[in-house]
């Protein structure tokens, strides 16, 4: 029997899980992070377009801050997020990006002078002053007032993951990959490691750890077409759920990213789009500005991806073979600026599409089709990061639902969210890590090996019973069809029910390939049914969620009912059930810094108002007047409107050009 | 008519105890419009042999995971078109590179040893008040800086030189193009000086044959020779040596 001990445990070795590695060395304390593969290969490094935050820095950035960033946030949530946990985000990011500076993530700067971009497809000039030469500079993105998305071309994940798992190599922290964390051990409502299978020899071992934190993104692969890479199953957030103790999140809130190359699903940056890029229908008509004139083809995610299905649905799409798509046009914005700014993007067209997407006019023109993209939910946490429910269990990025993006997250900021996350919620689970003890008998942590090494046997010793692709690709499909962007209760009832008979299928799994060590379907055999488990929870809370909220869209119930949905889906799991157990969790209104409202894109008076909403919003006018008068400054009025916690060094104020 | 491919995969497992030779084996299948490695691969480890392994993660072309020998070259398989290739196509794991099973290796062990070898991260005196507005870096050093930072860690390079098949602890040119990277970049205070300590011998900048395997694989495209070439002279020049 193998038990390894650690301080602190972070299961998932993307952006999140090492930046709170980081935190975790930096306050000495022994941090093991664990990773299904190389941590350099995460799915952070997808990341392309850039990590929002409001530096302000370059000329169409002027007068951002973090107030003009969280308003963003929160609309772009549609209201579903924890303003609190917001702010935090907020108020955090331009340090973390300044952080990541100083450790070498060589930003794309501004240079002084005159330069031209595209906006809304007009060649335009654009002046930066002498004083900003060299400073961070930032591009568009959707659902944002200010251009604050910062960059290096558009390999930004890239970039910063190299920076922080290098901070991390330098700090010693024991980063061991290709290890999957296939259980969770606790006790008593309180966690002390997990139960981790090495994927080269089958090992079964224990990591026991004064704290443990998973950060192991989303779970993009319960659907058939994602974005994501092929290792997004969601498994870290299936064995905090299989816990029966910790909860999750939001799940049925899953984006669906307008952009991805079709049909590969390969992503194509929001940067395309920021840059100055247009969608196009099969006249080659550009079509955004006739459903949203004000943000056109920048509206935020979860409508412009509803607008573009909403078009095919008319006619409009593009026939293929593989089936209906849009045009992506980027050749407008001119050779130069691809090569220079968008070459992965170029890279990708070209291997994949077989198209230059500089090449002027529709023969540069890359098919697209909305895609499943991010996943809003997750491991439902305080704003520590910690569980509400098992203590010492945390989550960072996008396994948490922390939960800055409530039910449409905005561009730019789930990369800047890992980071983020990794400082705030590192911070507090190293505290965490330096308070607690391990206090577990041995006993209890080889009950859980045990039947982890039994359960390994059991898989490989059948000889008939089902095959695990055929489950996994059915479920798949199931999502695709009936989870996807448009929703309504027939079609979730029927995926519920069919996914449901999937999972206890899936538990008579015969292996064909017997062996213990590196065996890719052994792996599979144990990973289905936990994707099922997470399969369901997003369908229920789908399926019992009766209006249209962010990415949530209810055909029979396309109106956001803040009347009665101003609540977060929770979702957990009792050991031999077949089905989720739901339950909500209210957001409180009289709590909000900003009372619900339109977003100021999407469809107009789609909203079943909450009273207290107009209540708050007097409250909130009153106070803010009064403390004007008084001459309160805008961190005054923040303060009083919605106090949040933080840790003192990463409230301070953010210094940009031209503070006074 | 779609042709139909013959796809010979190496197939050999360290982690079995049974004294099992490696072999090839051969699979069938019929050629899709758009057809990657990727997608061949996978639909021969669900259709025909599950226990077959290889490693893929963002099918992208971003992540590096994927290498491996395709018809004698290394390149990244996701990206890799079927069309592109002869009726029989021959994939080897990457050499150089521990075996783990199949087409799978342990870049990952290697890559973080040679990022600890190269000391791969910034080292500076200064402590960065991070409220503060950032210090002005030149654009064009900016940039610089993300040409060589581009390197997704895939292990072509290494796979493709010549040095290191006969050079065990070689560094390759991954490793070089770190240090010309960190070189490079305005935020670090090292010195050639600091750079000779780490690659300033046959194992590591004076070892190159200049063969040019590693340029001419690099799936990203790097100017992988014409650091080493700049990063040689400048070592050539450090006193001492």
């Amino acid at each position: 029997m193998n038990i390894k001990y650690c301080d602190a445990l972070v299961i998932g070795g993307g952006l999140a899980g090492l930046r709170s590695a980081v935190a975790a060395a930096q306050k000495g304390l022994s941090t093991t992070v664990l990773s299904l593969v190389p941590v350099k290969r995460s799915h952070s490094a997808a990341a392309q377009g850039g990590m929002q935050a409001s530096l302000g820095n370059a000329k169409m950035s002027e007068g951002d801050n973090e107030d003009v960033h969280f308003a963003d946030t929160v609309k772009g949530s549609d209201w579903g997020c924890d303003q609190e946990v917001a702010r935090m985000f907020v108020t955090t990011a331009p340090k973390a990006i300044r952080e990541l500076a100083s450790w070498g993530v060589p930003w794309t700067r501004i240079k002084k002078g005159n330069h031209e971009a595209v906006i809304n497809t007009k060649r335009t000039t654009i002046f930066e002053d002498d004083n900003k030469h060299g400073l961070i500079n930032s591009r568009d993105f959707g659902g944002t007032k200010k251009w604050r998305t910062c960059y290096t071309a558009d390999a930004t994940g890239h970039t910063m993951l190299f920076a922080v798992a290098n901070e991390s190599l330098k700090l010693n922290v024991n980063i061991e990959d290709r290890k999957e964390a296939i259980a969770l051990i606790h006790h008593d409502n309180k966690c002390y490691g997990a139960i981790v299978r090495d994927l080269i020899t089958g090992e079964i071992a224990a990591y026991v750890a004064k704290g443990t934190l998973i950060a192991t993104g989303g779970y993009g692969r319960i659907y058939e077409i994602t974005t994501n890479a092929v290792i997004c199953e969601g498994i870290g957030t299936a064995i905090a759920l299989e816990t029966g103790v910790a909860k999750l999140g939001n799940m049925e809130a899953v984006q669906f990213h307008p952009t991805p190359l079709f049909p590969s699903g390969i992503l194509l940056t929001e940067g395309c789009r920021g840059d100055g890029g247009v969608l196009r229908d099969k006249d080659g008509h550009r079509f955004m500005p006739d459903y949203e004139p004000e943000k056109k083809d920048l509206a935020s995610r979860d409508v412009v991806s509803r607008r573009m299905m909403e078009h095919m649905r008319k006619g409009k799409g593009v026939e293929s073979p593989y089936g209906t798509h849009l045009w992506l046009d980027i050749s407008i914005l001119g050779r130069e600026h691809i090569e220079r700014n968008l070459r992965d993007v170029q890279e990708i067209c070209e291997y994949f599409a077989g198209i230059d997407p500089a090449d002027e006019g529709r023969k540069g023109w890359a098919p697209v089709h909305p895609m499943q993209h991010y996943s809003m939910g997750g491991i439902r946490t305080k704003p520590t990061g910690e569980s509400q429910t098992l203590a010492g269990l945390f989550s960072a990025g996008e396994a948490a639902c922390w939960d800055m993006h409530g039910f449409n997250r905005l561009g730019g900021n789930s990369v800047s969210e890992t980071v983020v996350a990794g400082m705030i919620v590192g911070n507090y689970f190293a505290d965490y890590c330096i308070e607690n003890q391990i206090d577990i008998k041995t006993e209890v942590i080889e009950k859980f090996i045990f039947e982890k090494e039994a359960y390994m046997k059991e898989l490989v010793s059948k000889d008939t019973g089902e095959d695990v692709f055929r489950i996994k690709n059915r479920m798949k499909k199931i999502m695709q069809e009936h989870v996807g962007i448009f929703r309504d209760g027939d079609g979730l009832a029927s995926a519920v029910k069919e996914l449901e008979e999937l999972y206890i299928k899936s538990q008579n799994v015969a292996v064909k390939n017997k062996q213990l060590t590196a065996n890719p379907e052994l792996e599979e055999a144990y990973r289905v049914p936990m994707m099922l488990k997470v399969a369901l929870c997003v369908a229920k809370g789908a399926l019992d969620r009766t209006e249209s909220r962010g990415a949530h869209t209810r055909e029979d119930y396309p109106k956001r009912d803040d009347e009665n949905w101003l609540k977060r889906t929770l979702t957990s799991w009792k050991e031999g059930d077949t089905m989720p157990i739901v339950e909500y969790e209210d957001l409180d209104i009289m709590k909000m810094e900003i009372a619900p409202g339109f977003r100021g894109y999407g469809a107009k008076g789609n909203l079943i108002e909450n009273p207290l909403s107009a209540v708050r919003q007097k409250e909130i006018d009153e106070l803010t007047e009064e403390l004007e008068l008084k001459g309160a400054d805008r961190y005054e009025i923040q303060d009083k409107l919605m106090p949040f916690p933080l840790q003192p060094e990463y409230k301070r104020k953010n210094v940009r050009l031209g503070d006074k | 008519m779609a042709r139909e491919l013959t796809i010979k995969v190496l197939r050999y497992d360290p982690q079995s105890n049974e004294t099992v030779r490696a072999y090839f084996e051969e699979y069938k299948i019929q050629e899709a419009d758009s057809m990657t490695i990727y997608l061949a691969l996978t639909q021969i480890r669900e259709t025909m042999d599950a226990g077959l392994s290889f490693d893929f993660v963002c099918r992208a072309g971003i992540c590096g995971s994927c290498a491996m020998m395709i018809n004698g070259r290394p390149q990244l398989a996701c990206r890799t078109l079927t069309k592109d290739l002869p009726n029989e196509i021959i994939l080897l794991p990457l050499p150089t590179f521990k075996l783990i099973k199949d087409l799978s290796v342990n870049t990952g062990v290697w890559m973080d040893a040679m990022s600890k070898r190269v000391e791969s991260w910034i080292h500076t005196s200064k402590e960065t008040d991070i409220a503060q507005i950032e210090a002005p870096i030149e654009p064009e050093v900016a940039d610089a800086v993300f040409e060589l930072d581009r390197c997704i860690e895939c292990g072509c390079c290494v796979a493709g030189c010549g040095t290191k098949l006969i050079k065990e602890d070689f560094v390759g040119a991954v490793g070089l193009n770190r240090v010309a990277r960190f070189e490079c970049d305005p935020h670090d205070e090292r010195t050639a000086d600091d750079y000779y300590e780490l690659v300033g011998d046959d194992n590591g900048i004076f070892g190159c044959m200049t063969l040019l395997g590693c340029e001419d694989t690099c799936p990203k495209h790097l100017p992988l020779q014409n650091k080493i070439a700049y990063m040689r002279r400048k070592l050539a020049t450090v006193q001492g040596s």
